[in-house]
């Protein structure tokens, strides 16, 4: 049974780049230098930090000083949000219902801090509004943080929309662009935005290594104090070869953006449209054009996500599941659950994330086990759920016939 | 990447295994599939034993018992039917249909073998069935799985009762000794005991933990009351 792995698991973790490998490879033994240090061998490691740091403020098009390296996107999330309530001291804080977890934990705990926040719903396809946020914003609003794209269901939010009012009112912004690293903007002068967050492991770069924009002038406490590495923002030593490895992922993934971007798109429609055509009660999570070029997210009705992710497992296709039984108090998908569908739909949802290596052939591999393992389940389901008691007619064909649209296109 | 089978950002591969960058590379090394579970577990989930494909063989084979848990909101649910020998008050036949993750599967096929092989086993010891049992013959499952052994032993007893009802020998039936507090989850006042001593200790936590009164909120006050009679009487 052991066939190719068809991995559809990249918003989990990108496999890494060769390039980037062998451009990591000489930090480890033969550079082991100290940035910090004034000798030969600490001064090339600095010189080979500072020009990560050039080529990755040329692609955001910032200044060096304006990047701080951090040891993942959680950390450099923690540091925007943290260090903008901490610099401020009090205040209110806008964000949404489906930003990842490490905005949400970080939201809740300044809550516990004394500040107040404001999650923001989104729409059936995860949106928020750019009026959404102008109605949250308050005299003392001190930051909105608003994801770029969603890690679940790859909505992307209107970013620049949002900014303009933030920027009418006089708030910082910051996204938390983990997800869009390989495939958006990252402009971050024409995106407006004051910080900005990546990360390694979404770019076919190292886990553990996050970058943090922050626009000159924005005053962030640091949360690690230490040495003074990073502009006195992040002290430690400089990890050398993942931000190496950080950058030269950046750059890699910069220059196929938009070869990768068209392709993946049509990928993605066609992987779309056969499942919502061959599986019946299945519906798309998330917005049919406003969503990253590799994500697919569908849930399906009267089964249950874990068994149908590891049937797939076993003809070598990877995906993931935001499904999660209540009774082991394991919580389902918060994002599906905030798009307005009930349980039943989180629990029955499968995320599939193609990459640099997916080819047709695997989606068509996917689609040819697919039915086939749905109907499986289905026939061992005690259940058999009525998709119009969840979802309108109305709504269905609506959506059907937006995506029957995206495809002719 | 079958460790973890929620959407969980920022799973890491151990870094003895780098995940490789080529196109070929990938293919392979991903190839060997660490399963999650045991292989016995495994064996079960992909070749279920007495799983009842088609509701209509139900009424064709004449089951004596019908039992049924969970929902499919909590993500879970399970049906079984049960097939008695009255005269030698044995479980002769055990089917079931389940929406439920791998292990419910895995351990509950597991469940259906057990209470039937040997020609039948007798209803009394198929009451003393313990989900331990149940996991230990799978050769364990993760602990964050211990619950799913439990849901087919919840629907066999349910089904078990039913029998008991049907043939009119009501003394037998066991009600659990738990009242249920809300119906749609069917959640119980031990589930909340059990909560609580795990160390929720306010309605935020509990509901965390159980979701009771997510769909019916008029449970409330009970729950509330719950708690604060079994943090008397666990915790002073
Ligand atoms: C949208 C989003 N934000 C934040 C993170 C966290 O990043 P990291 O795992 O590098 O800390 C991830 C992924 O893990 C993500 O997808
Ligand atoms: S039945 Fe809850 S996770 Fe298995």
């Amino acid at each position: 049974m052991t066939e190719k792995t068809i991995y559809l698991d990249n918003a989990a973790a990108t496999p890494m780049r060769q390039e980037v490998k062998e451009a990591m490879d000489p930090f480890y033994v033969d550079v082991y230098g100290n940035p910090g240090s004034f000798n030969s061998v600490g001064h090339e490691a600095l010189q080979q930090v500072d020009e990560a740091r050039k080529t990755a403020a040329r692609i955001l098009n910032c200044a060096e000083r304006e990047l701080i390296f951090t040891g993942g996107g959680t950390e450099s999330i923690n540091l925007a949000i943290k260090g903008v309530a901490f610099a401020k001291k009090k205040g209110h804080i806008i964000t949404t219902t489906v930003e990842h977890h490490a905005v949400l934990h970080t939201c809740e705990w300044l809550e516990k801090q004394g500040f107040e926040i404001t999650y923001l719903p989104v729409d059936r396809c995860g949106l928020v509004t750019p009026e959404q946020v102008r109605d949250a914003i308050r005299p003392d609003t001190i930051l909105v943080t608003v994801m770029y794209a969603n890690n679940e269901i790859g909505t992307i939010m209107p970013i620049p929309e949002i900014v303009k009012v933030c920027k009418e009112k006089r708030v910082l912004f910051h996204t938390d662009a983990c997800q869009a690293g390989c495939s958006q903007n990252l402009n971050v002068k024409e995106l407006g935005v004051d910080m900005f967050t990546l990360n390694g492991s979404k770019i076919y770069g190292p886990k553990g290594v996050g970058l943090l924009y922050v626009r000159l002038g924005v005053q962030l406490e640091p949360l690690v104090h230490g040495g003074g590495q990073e502009g006195g923002k992040r002290g430690g030593t400089e990890n050398v070869a993942g931000i190496v490895g950080f950058a030269k992922a950046l750059e890699l993934s910069q220059k196929e953006k938009e070869q990768e971007n068209t392709r993946l798109i049509k990928l993605r429609d066609y992987l779309t449209a056969g499942l919502l055509q061959h599986i019946p009660k299945a519906v798309l999570n998330g917005h049919p054009t406003k969503r990253l070029p590799n994500n697919v997210n569908v849930s399906i009705l009267d089964i249950e996500g874990e068994a149908l992710t590891l049937l797939l497992n076993e003809h070598g296709i990877c995906a993931s599941t935001g499904s999660a039984c209540t009774s082991g108090s394991l919580e389902p998908s918060h994002v599906i659950l905030a798009t307005g569908l009930p349980y039943e739909f989180a629990h029955g949802s499968i995320r599939f994330t193609m990459g640099r290596d997916t080819t047709k052939e695997d989606i068509d591999k996917v689609l040819e086990v697919m039915p086939a393992a749905v109907q499986r389940l289905r026939a061992i389901s005690p259940y058999n759920l009525k998709l119009e008691e969840y979802i309108s007619k109305e709504e269905q064909q609506a959506m059907m016939e937006q995506y029957t649209k995206v495809i002719v296109q | 990447m079958s460790s973890e089978l929620n959407i969980i950002e920022g799973e890491s591969t151990p870094i003895t295994k780098p995940a490789p960058a080529t196109h070929a590379d990938v293919k392979a090394k991903v190839e060997s599939k660490n399963w999650f579970y045991t292989d016995i577990v495994k064996d079960h989930f992909f070749n279920p034993r007495n799983i009842l494909i088609n509701d209509a063989d139900a009424e064709k084979l004449e089951f004596d018992g019908v039992g049924m848990v969970g929902s499919p909101a909590c993500g879970d649910g399970m049906k079984m039917w049960i097939k008695v020998d009255k005269k030698n008050d044995k479980i002769v036949d055990c089917k079931w249909q389940t929406f439920g993750c791998a292990s419910a599967i895995g351990s509950t096929s597991m469940l259906s073998v057990m209470v039937t092989e040997n020609g039948g086993v007798p209803v009394q010891k198929a009451l003393e069935l313990k989900p331990m049992d149940i996991m230990n013959r799978l050769g364990g499952l993760p602990n964050r799985k211990f619950h799913c052994s439990v849901l087919g032993d919840k629907a066999l007893r349910a089904a078990i009762n039913d029998h008991f009802r049907r043939s009119g020998q009501t003394e037998r039936i066991i009600v659990e000794g738990a009242r249920i507090i809300d119906p749609d989850l069917k959640i119980t006042d031990k589930d909340i005991e059990e909560a609580v001593l795990d160390g929720a200790d306010t309605i935020e936590k509990v509901q965390h933990k159980l979701k009771v009164g997510v769909f019916n909120k008029s449970c409330l006050p009970a729950v509330e009351e719950l708690i604060r009679f079994y943090k008397e009487k666990y915790f002073g």
